[in-house]
């Protein structure tokens, strides 16, 4: 159901959006937020998902979230997320 | 020692146990010494490094005999699962090796009295203050809450949920035994009110905001995932016990097993107990790779492993006839237990919601 873990694959801001945007479209079946929306905030994302989003970023991007970590300025929309992806992975903006 | 022998050594003394309301301590000692409780838990931490398939089994042979047993495992795991996914380093190396050795047994301190199925109700309250984090509030139904040294407790700081560690021996922790319940009378249950008491900052695992969504997140998955095999192995214990008895038992000079109604029962026993094995094996392994799934699928293992139990226990005691009645009758309390089982840890009806959303993914 998830997609491919990414071996080889160059992970770029826009890509870390888009499997994102891909991530919410399949998990909430309302409007999908936009890069910027703060989806905790709107109450998209119960205790259960945020567990999974968790989840799905470390298995899909390969980094590791740890307590130090857990910061809402890292999480609350996609664009953050994607800010984050690229500081653990030290990959350079597109 | 094998977990499958320790679960016979004690399998007769669990009626008793469940009569007088407590696993006996000499018990829990063997299962720390054994290396059951927290077991998980990485070497470096104190742990066995048990794999999930390991832990999983060790919930069904635990499952099968006792659900008190298999509860202290739970609740054990629950809490050191939470320090250890999002604990500091030095929070893992103060609690962990204590979990692990079961020196320090764990409460695990979510429930009140108006917040059961929404969590995000509690009202339990931590307030900075000079010297510390000042705890106030009523927990109820905490499994071996008798026993406990530490409780992990759901709690607000200003509005947002936090987690943070109690020890019972702290002043203002006060402790009441719960008697009498339906089921898992040998959990030794307790209600724990917390009037004004003082813990250092340490305690507080996470930031706050992420006491219910990831602390006490992290501890539901890691229970919901232990329930689920206590109830596959209920649930194949009931079955046994069935069988046995249908084997063995003549009324005339019929055996039950000689009777179409009663194979069929067993027959739809058999099916049922299978399918719940088989979606506890398919969660355990997502969660071995750490697939994002894993988390909602464990969901659907309990749920379905929940039901089998209540479903095949019900048939057992039906099979059993009064014997099945009985104040001693494993099926009986196998009975009670399961139903307990449905609402604990994510009741049916939290489930079903979960899992409809779920199922609205798989839509084209």
């Amino acid at each position: 159901m998830a997609g491919q873990r990414p071996s080889e694959v160059e992970i770029t801001v826009d890509k870390v959006v888009e499997d994102l945007r891909v991530f919410f479209s399949q998990a909430l079946t309302g409007n999908v937020p936009g890069p910027d929306e703060d989806y905790f905030a709107q109450g998209l994302v119960n205790s259960l998902l945020a567990l999974e989003l968790v989840a799905h970023v470390e298995w899909r991007f390969g980094v590791s979230v740890e307590v130090e970590d857990l910061d809402l300025d890292n999480f609350r929309t996609m664009n953050r997320i994607a800010e984050f992806v690229r500081k653990k992975r030290s990959v350079p903006l597109p | 020692m094998d977990s499958a022998d320790f679960a016979d050594s004690v399998r007769l003394d669990a009626a008793e146990w469940d009569r007088r309301g407590a696993v006996p301590a000499k018990v829990i000692w063997t299962m720390a010494q054994a290396g059951f409780l927290a077991t998980d838990l990485p070497a470096r931490y104190g742990g066995c490094d048990r794999t999930q398939a390991g832990l999983g089994e060790l919930c069904a042979d635990l499952g099968g005999v006792c659900s008190g047993l298999r509860g202290l495992v739970t609740v054990q795991g629950m809490v050191a699962a939470a320090v250890l996914r999002w604990g500091t380093v030095d929070q893992r190396v103060r609690w962990l090796p204590g979990l692990a050795r079961g020196e320090l047994l764990a409460g695990f301190a979510a429930t009140e009295p108006c917040a059961g199925s929404d969590l995000s109700a509690v009202t339990t309250s931590v307030v900075p203050e000079r010297g510390g984090l000042r705890v106030r509030g009523n927990k109820v139904w905490i499994t071996f809450g008798q026993l406990a040294h530490v409780f992990l407790v759901l709690a607000e700081l200003a509005g947002r949920p936090v987690a943070v560690l109690v020890e019972s021996d702290r002043p203002g922790t006060v402790v009441e035994p719960v008697q009498g319940q339906l089921g898992m009378r040998a959990a030794q249950l307790a209600d724990v009110r917390f009037d004004g008491v003082l813990v250092p900052p340490e305690n507080l695992i996470a930031p706050p905001g992420f006491g219910l969504s990831h602390v006490v997140g992290t501890a539901l998955d890691h229970g919901r995932f232990t329930v689920a095999w206590g109830c596959v192995g209920m649930a194949e214990a009931c079955l046994r016990h069935a069988a046995t008895h249908a084997a063995n038992r003549k009324q005339g000079e019929v055996r039950l097993a000689g009777h179409q109604a009663v194979r069929a029962l067993l027959g739809r026993c058999l099916a049922d107990a299978s399918t719940a094995r088989n979606q506890c094996a398919h969660a355990t392994e997502l969660r071995q790779r750490a697939a994002p799934e894993a988390v909602v699928e464990t969901v659907l293992a309990k749920y379905v492993a929940a039901r089998v139990a209540s479903a095949v226990s019900e048939r057992a005691v039906q099979i059993h006839g009064a014997a099945g009645c009985a104040e001693d009758s494993p099926v009986a309390r196998f009975f009670r237990d399961a139903k307990v089982m449905r609402i604990i840890e994510g009741s049916d009806e939290v489930a079903e919601q979960h899992l409809g959303e779920y199922a609205l993914r798989w839509r084209p």
